[in-house]
Order: C-alpha cells, then sequence, then structure tokens
C-alpha cells in the first residue's frame, strides 16, 4: 500500500510542452506512471514521449474516457490558478502543482474550491510525491534511475517543505534500510494545498506505513497543527522532525527570508526555537542533525 | 512589497474608506500650501520605511503654514535609522472622540484571510488580544465569494460594538477586507481608525504590504498612486556581494542562483543549494563552530558560467580563504556543472581549487562525471554516504586549521 498513488494511477501534466515538464515527463514514465494526457493550449495534436497533447483537461478527459485520477500543473505563475481550477472542474481529484511564486490569494482560492469539490492540492512549489516501487508523479527524485538508488519501498512515510530534502532524508532511510511507504514534497509556501496535519489521516490509515519524519523550516504554524491533529486523534504514528534554519532566529537575520517564500517570520510563533520546543514538548523528537533520523525512527519503532 | 505611510493612505482612500483631508509634499513650501488648504493645526510626519519617527524627531506638530513649513524643512533633511525620507505628510491634527483598530491579514492555518477589529485603537494590538481578548473581534473570509458585509458586521460586533458606531466601523472593515483582496496585500492595518466629533470615521494611519509575487499584476494601480517600482524597498541596502549575484543570476535564465551577506562576518564563503539544503547547511557549519561568509542557494540546474559567477563573487569577498561547495542530494542540477564552475572560478582567479575548495559534497544526477572532474584537480569531495553534517565539519575543520 501507499498514499494517494497505486499502481494503476492516471495522470495529465498541464504545460506538458515546457522544457522542465518534459523532462519530468520522461522521468515519470520510466518510474512507470501511467501519463494519459498533456495539455499546452494551441498545441493540440503534438506528442510529448509519445504522450498526446490536448488544448484543453475536457479534451484530455475525452481522450482518456474518464477524468483521469491525477494533474501535474507545471505553467508559469499568472496562469496556473485558471489550468488548476480547470483539472477541479473537469473532475481530476489530486493536482500536484509544481510552480513557483504564485501570489497567495490564488492559492487560497484554489484550495478552497479543491475543499469545495472533493479533490486534493499537494503544493505548491512543491517536486510531488512518490511511492517506492509503485509511481511517481512529479520531478521528486529526478530521473527514474536516482529516484530508485534514493527510495526504496519501505516503513516510514515523509513529508518535507522542501522537495530536495526529501530525498536527502529518503535516501538516509533507504541507506539504513527502513525505506519509505510514500514520500509528499509538500510545498514551501506559506499557504499549501496539504498540510502536514492534512496528510496524516492518510498515513495513518496505510497499513505500510509505521511511522513519519517530518522536514520543516520556520515560518507558518503548521507544525502546531500537527501537534493539535496527533494529540485530537490518538495516532499510532511515531513522528521524528528536522528543523532547518535555526540560524534565522539571529537579530541581525530578523525580517529576512531565505529559501522559501514560506519561511518569512510573522510573529514569535514562527521562529525555529518556538516550533522546536512546542514539536519537543509534544513528544515528538526533532532530530540535529539528517543522519541520525534513522536511529531516531528505529528506536520509536522499537529496534 | 511596503508602502510609505502616504502611498497606504492613498490606496485606503481608493478603497472608498474615509480619510481626513491631508496633503504630501516633497518641499517646505509645498507642506506650508498643504497646511493651508487643510486650515487650522497640523501634523508633518516624514515618509520613511521605518519605525521610530516619533522618537527620532520625524513627526511635528505645527499651528500655523509657516510653521509647518519650518517642520518640514527640518524633517525632510533628517535621516531616520539610515534612511532619508521621500517627503513628508500633512495632516489636521483631528478631534478624536475614540481609535480603533482594523486590519486583514492571513490566515495561514485556516488559509483564509482574518478580519480583526478592536474598540481599543491606537495601541500594540497583540497588547490588547492578550490583556482584553473580548475587546478584539475576528472573522474570516471566504476566497471564492463576493466579501459580504455581514461578516464584516459580525467581527466588529464580536468587540462589542453597538448602535450608530456599528454600521460606520462595519464599512470601513469591509472596505479594508476588499482592499486586502484587490490588491494582494499580506498585512492591511489601519490602526487608528478615529471617531471624530461629528461622529463620523476616519482611517488615520494605515499599514499596507504588498506580496512580492503579486507586484506585477498591480503595476497600474501602483503608478498612478506615484509608487516608482525602481526603487528598491528592502529593510536594508544590498551588499556589494547581493547586487553582484543578482545580476549574475539575471544576465542568463538557466537555473538560479541567490546570495546575502547581510549578517555574515565569517571566513568561510558557502557556494550552497538548494533551498532546504542551505538552510541545513548554513545550521551545520554554525553548529560546528564555523563562521559563513554567506548565504547562497544554487537551484534549477545553473550554466557553468553561473555556478563560477557565484563561487568568483564569495571567495572575492574580503577574509574569504576557502569554498565549501554543498548541497543536498540533486536531481534536477547536475553534479558536473557546478563542479565546473566553482573549478574555473578557483583558477580565473589564480587559486589552486584543491587548496580552495574545502569539500565538494553534491550527490545525485551526473555526479560521476563531476567526481572525474574533481579527481583531476584533487579536490576533496564527498557522495552521499557522507552526511550535509559531516560534510560541513570537514570544511569547518579545514578552515579552522588553516588559520592556525
Amino acid at each position: 500500500m501507499s498514499i494517494l498513488l497505486n499502481e494503476d494511477f492516471t495522470f495529465i501534466v498541464q504545460g506538458i510542452t515546457g522544457r522542465e515538464a518534459v523532462n519530468l515527463t520522461r522521468e515519470c514514465l520510466d518510474y512507470g506512471a501511467k501519463i494519459v494526457g498533456g495539455v499546452t493550449p494551441g498545441r493540440k495534436g503534438r506528442e510529448v514521449h509519445g504522450v498526446p497533447v490536448f488544448d484543453t483537461v475536457e479534451q484530455a478527459v475525452e481522450h482518456h474516457g474518464s477524468p483521469p485520477d491525477g494533474a501535474v500543473a507545471t505553467v508559469p505563475p499568472a496562469f496556473t490558478k485558471d489550468a488548476v481550477m480547470e483539472a477541479i472542474e473537469n473532475g481530476i481529484k489530486l493536482i500536484v502543482i509544481v510552480t513557483e511564486r504564485i501570489p497567495r490569494r490564488d492559492v487560497a482560492e484554489m484550495v478552497e474550491l479543491a475543499n469545495e469539490r472533493g479533490a486534493r492540492i499537494i503544493g505548491p512549489n512543491c517536486l510531488g510525491l512518490i511511492s517506492p516501487g509503485v509511481a511517481k508523479m512529479g520531478g521528486i527524485g529526478g530521473p527514474a534511475k536516482d529516484a530508485r538508488k534514493a527510495y526504496e519501498p519501505g516503513r516510514v512515510g515523509v513529508m518535507s517543505r522542501s522537495g530536495g530534502m526529501t530525498t536527502e532524508i529518503s535516501s538516509s532511510l533507504t541507506a539504513a534500510g527502513l525505506g519509505v511507504s510514500t514520500a509528499v514534497s509538500i510545498g514551501g509556501d506559506a499557504i499549501i494545498g496539504s498540510t502536514y496535519a492534512e496528510l496524516m489521516p492518510l498515513f495513518e490509515a496505510d497499513e505500510q506505513t509505521e511511522a513519519i519524519v517530518i522536514y520543516t523550516e520556520p515560518g507558518g504554524r503548521m507544525e502546531a497543527e500537527l501537534v493539535d491533529w496527533r494529540e485530537a486523534n490518538d495516532s499510532r504514528l511515531p513522528i521524528v522532525a528536522f528543523m532547518a534554519g535555526k540560524f534565522m532566529d539571529d537579530e541581525e537575520m530578523q525580517g529576512m527570508s531565505f529559501g522559501h517564500a514560506g519561511t518569512i517570520v510573522e510573529g514569535k510563533e514562527d521562529s525555529a526555537t518556538e516550533k522546536i520546543a512546542r514539536l519537543e514538548a509534544a513528544g515528538i523528537p526533532v532530530v540535529e542533525r539528517i543522519h541520525e533520523i534513522p536511529d531516531v525512527v528505529k528506536e520509536k519503532l522499537g529496534g | 512589497m511596503r508602502f510609505y505611510e502616504f502611498e497606504s493612505r492613498r490606496l485606503v482612500e481608493r478603497a472608498g474608506i474615509p480619510v481626513t483631508k491631508y496633503g504630501f509634499a516633497k518641499t517646505a513650501d509645498e507642506a506650508r500650501a498643504a497646511a493651508a488648504e487643510i486650515g487650522g493645526p497640523v501634523v508633518v510626519k516624514s515618509q520613511v520605511l521605518t519605525g521610530g519617527r516619533m522618537k527620532a524627531g520625524g513627526v511635528k506638530f505645527a499651528d500655523t503654514p509657516g510653521e509647518a513649513a519650518e517642520h518640514a524643512e527640518a524633517i525632510l533633511g533628517l535621516e531616520i535609522n539610515g534612511h532619508m525620507p521621500v517627503g513628508v505628510l500633512v495632516d489636521p491634527k483631528a478631534e478624536v472622540e475614540q481609535e480603533y483598530y482594523a486590519a486583514v491579514l492571513w490566515d495561514g492555518r485556516a488559509k483564509r484571510p482574518m478580519m480583526l477589529f478592536s474598540d481599543m485603537g491606537g495601541i500594540d494590538i497583540e497588547q490588547v488580544a492578550e490583556e482584553h481578548p473580548d475587546h478584539v473581534g475576528r472573522g474570516h473570509i471566504s476566497n471564492l465569494h463576493p466579501i459580504a458585509d455581514f461578516r464584516a458586521k459580525e467581527t466588529v460586533a464580536r468587540c462589542g460594538m453597538t448602535g450608530s458606531e456599528l454600521g460606520r466601523a462595519t464599512r470601513v472593515l469591509a472596505g479594508l477586507a476588499r482592499l486586502q483582496r484587490d490588491y494582494d496585500m499580506t498585512l492591511a492595518e489601519i490602526n487608528p481608525v478615529a471617531r471624530l466629533a461629528d461622529g463620523s470615521f476616519v482611517a488615520l494611519d494605515a499599514h499596507m504590504e504588498m506580496e512580492d509575487e503579486a507586484v506585477g499584476r498591480h503595476r497600474k494601480v501602483l503608478e498612478s498612486i506615484g509608487v516608482d517600482l525602481s526603487e528598491p524597498r528592502e529593510d536594508y541596502e544590498p551588499s556589494e556581494f547581493e547586487r553582484n549575484v543578482k545580476a549574475i543570476d539575471s544576465a542568463d535564465h538557466r537555473g538560479v542562483i541567490q546570495g546575502k551577506d547581510h549578517g555574515f562576518h565569517g571566513n568561510l564563503g558557502l557556494v550552497i543549494g538548494a533551498g532546504g539544503g542551505s538552510l541545513t547547511l548554513t545550521d551545520a557549519v554554525r553548529s560546528q563552530g564555523g563562521k559563513p561568509a554567506n548565504y547562497a542557494e544554487i537551484g534549477g540546474n545553473p550554466s557553468v558560467a553561473k555556478s563560477k559567477g557565484l563561487a568568483m563573487e564569495v571567495l572575492k569577498k574580503d577574509g574569504v580563504e576557502k569554498i565549501a561547495v554543498m548541497m543536498s542530494i540533486v536531481s534536477n542540477t547536475r553534479v558536473d556543472i557546478v563542479a565546473r564552475g566553482v573549478i574555473k572560478a578557483c583558477l580565473e582567479l589564480g587559486k589552486d581549487p584543491a587548496e580552495t575548495i574545502a569539500i565538494f559534497r553534491i550527490p545525485g544526477a551526473w555526479e560521476e562525471e563531476g567526481y572525474k572532474i574533481l579527481d583531476k584537480y584533487g579536490v576533496e569531495y564527498a557522495d552521499r554516504t557522507t552526511s550535509m553534517w559531516d560534510a560541513a565539519g570537514t570544511a569547518v575543520a579545514k578552515i579552522q586549521g588553516g588559520a592556525q
């Protein structure tokens, strides 16, 4: 098992003729993904690595015979909101938004529409998700051969605000023999489609997943939400966290943002120190070094 | 993007929220004319993008237009926290009966904007929220539906207001909520909203911040209120290093490099990436006693020239003897291209790559090719079996050894 993806999962790529999207399509196909169409307005009739290109999502749905399970949106920021709404209104239930630098209002609108239609958004500003040995949706892990090297099927669910660190952490879990059930690059923006707490029920219900590792950063209140969810739901899953960006707590760094758009610290509770204290108080250990993660997970799993 | 007080005032006015008669002046004569137009006692306020104006002498009261001109003359020449004013705002000295607080900001957890209203305005809202929670009304706004007045009314009523004041305050808050949405503000705050002697409500001081990602789509409105988009509005003056890295980045569309050195004073240059990897590595260097000379981000597969450019700028910084080239496992950025870039940077500056590059730890795409190049120049490198922490530790040990 895994969360969100399965072996029969079908999806389309919106903006498929863009440079990045062409690579992403290749990587996912090589990993065994079922990409059933692509959309770039005005490019109907072309093919990208054998995938037919359409002008509208409606045409892609018609060609497939029913709405595909998912869509990867990799279109310029000014057009992303419209593209995602098009996917949602055509019955697609899982949308991964790769695009960076989308204004918050647009993200919030997309997320609210998704909620009303029973759809889910991952991202924006993310690399997608991978269930090792099952499927990969997005650029996560890179080319299929690199993705196989870093991600082996296993017991740990990974959620990360950084796409690159999703792979770094998963690679350490793979090397330690623990492996990964599903890894989700949730995105680095201030507002995202699926937070840690919003993905937890899926991991909770997934038999393959025995523990969770999160990568987090200063900015936002997502950890507090996770702690609240865990306490309210009496979760069976131990969680181990890693916090990057502690240097941003320094006085000289106040008001600056590093890394992702979402790292802007807007209140005292957003700082690294506050977050670490809150997680630790809730029984979620925060390790100082990435390579310590597997040992702490093993300890939590009882050897 | 931050706004000067007079720009925020113009935005508030455009949104249909009542303001007092006011004038923006760039010279003492203009300030005199504005004061005469307003009539009666006025306040002259420095227009700077920094706090602490009052304390620094940037806010002064005047009874006559002549006095307003004198104050303007002094304030226009007064630097506050390193900022020169772009002008002065001339406001009537309002007869205020009561002050209120109104704001609309993002609630990241609810993923919606949140309205805030308090009948205890003019002071720090966080303090009010802590000491008098029943005097702060809160209410969320849907992102999809038009903003309904009754949502603003509910929010105002939650802080205990009623009577004719309820309707007047509601109009201000609903107007502010529409402004926040229409102009992509991350923060839209009026503090204080004032009730004047005649019972009318006006916005006395407003603070607005527009999301940087959205500035492009509001160009026309911004120009119409007098914003010069070519003027930098950072919290601090960018350094030479920061300007140079930005120039190299924009000269070539392949990949992204970023560099910051504000607040960094060390001797170990960092050529690191990507977003999360850079945060992790900067912490790892500092936690092991290292002193970074800068912060950097490499991402999206930059060209050899771009990688070289970043490394050269880092190496040219005062006091930098060695650089650490490190990233989390890469899947898009090519290891061999970054390796070529940083080696070229050393050679062009007449430095030995083996001596200058303390450690190279970028595992991932095209790593075998990258390691071959590094071998050729005798540069110490590490693959994914060496953790980011240990790679940072190696770099710190080398530079500390060299300094002794």
